[in-house]
């Protein structure tokens, strides 16, 4: 999308939060992600994950440290409107009196003068916006009548009609289908592809490789940052997830009686288990879902699967 | 019907359902937001508390504006002062300080009976208020309402979803700070028209109905001032009858309206509840026929 006046960009510089109670929540933390790019933020509970978000909105003011957006400090990039954020469900009341256009609508206001009156650009935008994420038949509707997927993409429009630029995503699967998930995830790719810049923090590991082309690893500092190609490995995952990983090893003899002494090992956080075959990952054709798991026919290869085992 | 008119060739009577009405719009207006963020307790909390202040005010002739706000900031400061030295529940702290303060007023109100008419300040009796109160009711009342009509929507954006709010720029600090002073304002302003005990009324019934009827904010917010300003009108008209009582009425009033919605709303009533119901077992039936 070349109307973009900026080019995203999101540069965190040696950062280190530490609130009122004395907690230092994050450290020395630093990355940088530039346009048209989908990022996943991995981490266990309290590894510092909302904090980072959170000083990446302005909420909260780092002590060192600084974080720039599209080359603009954060309290300006926010009155450019281009920093939106989509929010986890557990965080939003959704007996609230809105309608799902209304919720697209609020989008809109920081384009929109003090009195928050939308213009006929704006209608279009939340038009378009919903079209886009397939909700416009859903438009007059309450939002708490919505299915776990539908609305997701109900704030994921919201973010399209702000123009958000940067995208903050907070767990965006949970309590969503798979077929759901598939439709999130084409989603986030096409607004990838119009140059958006998007961070999706996620325990979803097993479909971090089926979209996300880098990964920032944080364990209250950045333990690694970079494609996911490079940083997604098996060490890594056990470095930021220490001994929190649900983990089996399926190999050797258990499985086949051949001297073939390599192994399929399934680490799960939460919910779908990434499973790898061999020792190296590697990211997996998008159509190669859990049919492969049995092939030991490639060297190296991500698959993912629903967990079944919680 | 000459009868019927009479409250009208009153002027102290049009005052008064003049201030009545208005001030039930603008706690209307307040209560879409109270009863959805489940504040509903800190405005009780509220209207108590600033009893002793009106009390004090009334004693040394000072304006009771002055003497609720100075007492209502003394109950929230005790609150939070409790609240970040002990592990107490947030519903104790509310409960433990507005009946200190309350009964402080009480006691207050005894010592000296003759300066302070306890009924009018627990009761309220908005027929006989003097014309200064009236003034510093439409005057509360009146800015508040401006207020509100152009911050409305962002203070809907902010309780709805603060992290937006934020990321649009809005100032969500300044914005909750100025809900919570207009509220003070208002309930002080009402409490001479329905009095301490039912103020908490006005600030919620109008809201809670109107959510039983609306699907969006900006007609929540209409339907509920509509309502309060219609039972505030019709409380302070019927009041001159039944001489007093006004809060009494007033509330009922709202009450009812309450339980009309209740039952007969027409997505969310108890009458719609079971016609979905029957709906959905004729359509079960059918098909189920159909396929036989």
């Amino acid at each position: 999308m070349a109307k973009f006046i900026y080019n995203p960009s999101l540069e965190v510089n040696d950062i280190t939060v530490t609130y009122n109670n004395g907690h230092t929540a994050i450290y020395d933390a630093s990355f940088s992600l530039s346009a048209g790019t989908i990022c996943a933020l991995v981490g266990v509970n309290g590894s510092g994950k909302s904090t980072l978000f959170k000083s990446i909105m302005g909420f909260v003011k780092p002590v060192k440290g600084s974080v720039t957006l599209s080359g603009m400090p954060v309290l300006t990039a926010l009155k450019q409107n281009i920093v939106s954020y989509v929010p986890q469900a557990e965080d939003v009341d959704w007996n609230f009196p809105v309608l799902v256009e209304d919720v697209v609508m609020m989008g809109r206001f920081g384009h929109m003068n003090f009195m928050r009156i939308p213009k006929k650009k704006d209608k279009l935008a939340v038009r378009d916006a919903l079209e886009k994420v397939g909700m416009t038949e859903y438009s007059r509707r309450q939002i708490g009548e919505l299915s776990g997927g539908q609305k997701k993409r109900v704030f994921l429009a919201r973010s399209i009609a702000q123009e958000g630029q940067i995208i903050l995503l907070d767990e965006p699967f949970t309590g969503v289908d798979v077929q759901t998930e598939l439709a999130i995830m084409k989603l986030l790719k096409q607004m990838r592809d119009e140059g958006r810049l998007m961070l999706v923090a996620t325990h979803n590991l097993g479909s971090i490789p089926d979209f996300c082309d880098h990964t920032v690893m944080l364990n209250r500092t950045i333990l690694d940052a970079g494609k996911t190609a490079d940083v997604f490995t098996p060490e890594n995952l056990e470095k930021t997830f220490g001994g929190v990983l649900r983990h089996f090893t399926l190999g050797g003899d258990e499985l086949h009686d051949d001297d073939d002494t390599r192994s399929v090992r399934v680490i799960t956080d939460d919910e779908r288990p990434l499973v790898l075959y061999g020792n190296k990952t590697q990211k997996s054709a998008a159509a190669k879902k859990s049919s492969t798991a049995n092939k030991p026919d490639a060297d190296a290869k991500i698959t993912t699967s629903k967990a079944e085992a919680k | 019907m000459d009868e019927l008119l009479l409250p009208f060739q009153y002027d102290y009577m049009n005052k008064a359902i003049f201030a009545a009405t208005f001030i039930g719009a603008v706690c209307a207006m307040l209560s879409s937001y109270l009863m959805l963020k489940g504040w509903s307790l800190i405005g009780d909390a509220l209207s108590h508390s600033i009893v002793p202040g009106v009390a004090a005010a009334y004693m040394i002739g000072a304006p009771y504006v002055f003497g609720a706000f100075f007492s209502g900031l003394l109950a929230s400061a005790s609150m939070g002062f409790i609240k970040a030295k002990t592990k107490l529940r947030e519903d104790a702290i509310i409960g433990l300080i507005f009946t200190s303060f309350f009964a402080l007023g009480l006691f207050m109100v005894s010592l000296s009976p003759t300066s302070v008419n306890v009924k009018n300040i627990v009761l309220g009796n908005i027929l006989g208020v003097s014309d200064e109160d009236i003034f510093q009711m439409v005057l509360i009342a009146g800015i508040s309402f401006f207020i509100l009509i152009f911050t409305w929507k962002d203070l809907m954006v902010t309780f709805f979803d603060e992290s937006h709010a934020k990321t649009i720029g809005i100032n969500t600090k300044f914005l909750t700070i100025l809900f919570f002073t207009l509220l003070s304002a208002c309930t002080i302003a009402a409490l001479q028209t329905v009095g301490a005990l039912l103020v908490i009324g006005l600030i919620v019934t109008p809201g809670a109905t109107a959510y039983l009827l609306c699907d969006r904010f900006g007609q929540l917010m209409i339907v509920s001032t509509l309502i309060g300003s219609i039972t505030c009108f019709f409380g302070a008209y019927i009041s001159f009858f039944l001489d007093g009582a006004t809060g009494g009425i007033i509330i009922l009033l709202q009450t009812i309206v309450f339980i009309i919605a209740f039952i007969f709303a027409p997505k969310y009533g108890l009458v719609a509840a079971k016609r979905k119901i029957k709906q959905a077992s004729e359509l079960l039936r059918k098909t189920r026929e159909g396929a036989v």
